[in-house]
């Protein structure tokens, strides 16, 4: 019997000797697969650009807001996206403004002044608020905010960039609440035992001691709430009004680089210039989100280098 | 019991002769009662250590000087804590300026993830508004109180970098360090050593002892030793009582109750 047991043990030992490179080679492949994904998605992206990207005017799509990719016959076709990076990058600022305090002040609640229940039944509020299609979102800004913007600034158009910053805007809200929510939690708490033993007020603790503890993660939050607005498409769609013209003022209807090409995609006949300036749409896309995250990350290793 | 502590005391709030008076004080968490009728009274200027058994009550008698046991709810009490003349459990007293007079160290130093300069300066920023003192004297309150420390030497090059990066000695002599601008009147320390090494140990011992005199200092330890060399007065609590608070040679050398003098001996705790 004891020698039965022990070949058992042998065996099981064995076993796992044996799994064990095999696993740590499936960690790996899950690891680096996405780089895998993100390589195939830019050369989806520059393939599906093909020889438009050889073939465009360069200084006009950045510089003209002239967008006419499938003119009549006998006309020159015009590809200027200088319009809709203004309105792609208006209102994702407009929905920052929003989102970014409205975000932080409901996680800064929701993790250091809510307690028992009602933190809670908050956070389950947020977690639907965040499951929320972006179509409905879409609907409300085109059926609710759309006249209520008319009527109060008295402009023709409701469906705007003020309409597409506040949709956009709410859209982010739970993704920053939830991700910063996390980021103060994550505070140890001998920080505010520390802070109030000096007798510090809560909103002290909140402005001197969690911010600058937490800062990284905030900053995370609000990239990626950032990400959610830019790449956003349903709803911008929706609410912009979509008039390729760059804004003059806060009610004037605009064009998102998304929603041309969600728009535009299904008219535009396959492999014809259109369809490939689309496609190079997508790649500022791309270039737009990366430099973004990329310059999050610079600033997020300066500031640790200073303070 | 010493004479001193039976005698009449002056009737000058605050000022006769002890920092802490506690009257009758019982304390609960929700239905578990933690401390029973306690009654101390801590002279003015000494070191006064607290020893006991895990779970005596010593952490939370000292929590409950400052009030920084109630941050989690739930606490109830009897009784009063009479500190600079004013009981400190009545609903006007402002928990803030209580925290000024009576300032805390803790077991895990705990300096805040900020530079060492805005650590030392904290406490002060809390309690004064922006831009009462100039940049300059900001910068001799910082000089000063970590030179008291014996930190000036040590980080003077360094004042912009995150406390959080020093050394865990270096750490707590900056959390007795950024107390100093706050000119308390009683410092709490809940075991303030036992996160050092022995060498550590002994310096911040020593740095406790050259602050007898101009600090009232109430320090919570769970080492005898400790609590031998390096206090005055020692009280000694168990299951939530005071059971003797004598001068700390007598409660080592002769103590009175029987419980004392088998704690000390290591036969229980």
């Amino acid at each position: 019997m004891p020698d039965s047991t022990r070949k058992t043990r042998v065996n099981k030992s064995l076993l796992s000797d044996r799994f064990e490179k095999p696993i740590e080679w499936l960690i790996k492949i899950c690891g680096w697969s996405s780089l895998a994904a993100l390589t195939a998605i830019l050369i989806f992206i520059l393939k599906g650009a093909g020889p438009m990207i050889s073939k465009i005017n360069w200084v006009e799509f950045f510089t003209s807001t002239k967008w006419v990719p499938s003119p009549g016959t006998g006309n020159e076709p015009h590809y200027g996206i200088l319009a809709m990076l203004v309105g792609t990058l208006s209102t994702t600022a407009l929905a920052l403004l929003i989102s970014v305090p409205l975000g932080l002040a409901a996680a800064v609640y929701i993790s250091e002044f809510a307690t028992g229940k009602v933190k809670e039944f908050l956070k389950v509020l947020l977690e639907l608020l965040a499951a929320i299609p972006s179509i409905v979102w879409g609907f409300i800004g085109l059926m609710v905010l759309a006249p209520l913007i008319q009527n109060w600034f008295g402009v023709q158009q409701g469906r705007n960039l003020l309409n597409g910053g506040i949709v956009l805007g709410l859209m982010s809200v739970p993704l920053i609440v939830s991700l910063s929510e996390d980021a103060l939690r994550a505070v140890p708490d001998a920080y505010r035992e520390a802070a109030l033993a000096l007798g510090a007020s809560k909103w002290e603790i909140v402005f001197r001691v969690l911010f600058p503890a937490a800062r990284n993660g905030l900053l995370a939050a609000v990239m990626l709430g950032l990400g959610r607005a830019i790449g956003e498409t349903m709803a911008a769609l929706l609410a912009t009004g979509h008039a390729n013209q760059i804004p003059s003022a806060i009610t004037d209807p605009v064009r998102t680089i998304t929603a041309t090409i969600a728009a535009e995609m299904g008219e535009a006949p396959k492999n014809s210039d259109h369809y490939h300036v689309l496609f190079i749409l997508g790649l500022v896309l791309f270039v737009i989100t990366g430099v973004v995250n990329v310059v999050a990350d610079l600033v997020i290793k300066g500031t640790k280098k200073h303070v | 019991m010493t004479a001193t502590q039976n005698s009449a005391p002056l009737q000058i709030p605050g000022r006769d002769g002890y920092s802490v008076h506690v009257n009758d004080f019982s304390l609960w968490y929700g239905n578990f009662q933690a401390l029973f009728n306690v009654n101390i009274n801590i002279k003015q200027g000494i070191i006064t250590s607290m020893i006991g058994p895990s779970g005596c009550g010593k952490s939370t008698m000292l929590r409950s000087l400052n009030r920084i046991n109630e941050r989690y709810g739930n606490v109830k009490t009897t009784g009063s804590i009479t500190i600079l003349g004013k009981n400190i459990l009545d609903e006007d007293v402002s928990v803030a300026t209580l925290r000024k007079s009576v300032g805390m160290v803790f077991q895990r130093p705990n300096p805040l993830p900020i530079s060492i300069f805005d650590n030392v300066l904290f406490g002060l920023k809390s309690h004064t508004p922006s831009g009462y003192h100039s940049k300059r004297e900001l910068e001799d309150l910082v000089e000063q109180s970590l030179s008291e420390v014996g930190l000036w030497s040590e980080v003077k090059d360094q004042l912009k970098r995150k406390a959080t990066e020093l050394t865990l000695e270096q750490q707590q002599k900056l959390c007795i360090g950024r107390l100093l601008p706050l000119k308390p009147e009683i410092i709490l320390m809940d075991e303030p050593c036992s996160a050092l090494d022995a060498a550590g140990i002994e310096r911040i011992e020593a740095l406790i002892g050259g602050m007898r005199g101009r600090f009232t200092i109430l320090m919570v330890t769970h080492n005898m030793a400790q609590a031998r060399r390096a206090s005055d007065e020692c009280i000694f609590m168990l299951m939530g009582e005071i059971i003797e608070h004598t001068p700390t040679l007598d409660l080592f050398m002769n103590p009175v109750h029987e419980k004392t003098a088998m704690y000390i001996e290591g036969r229980y705790g």
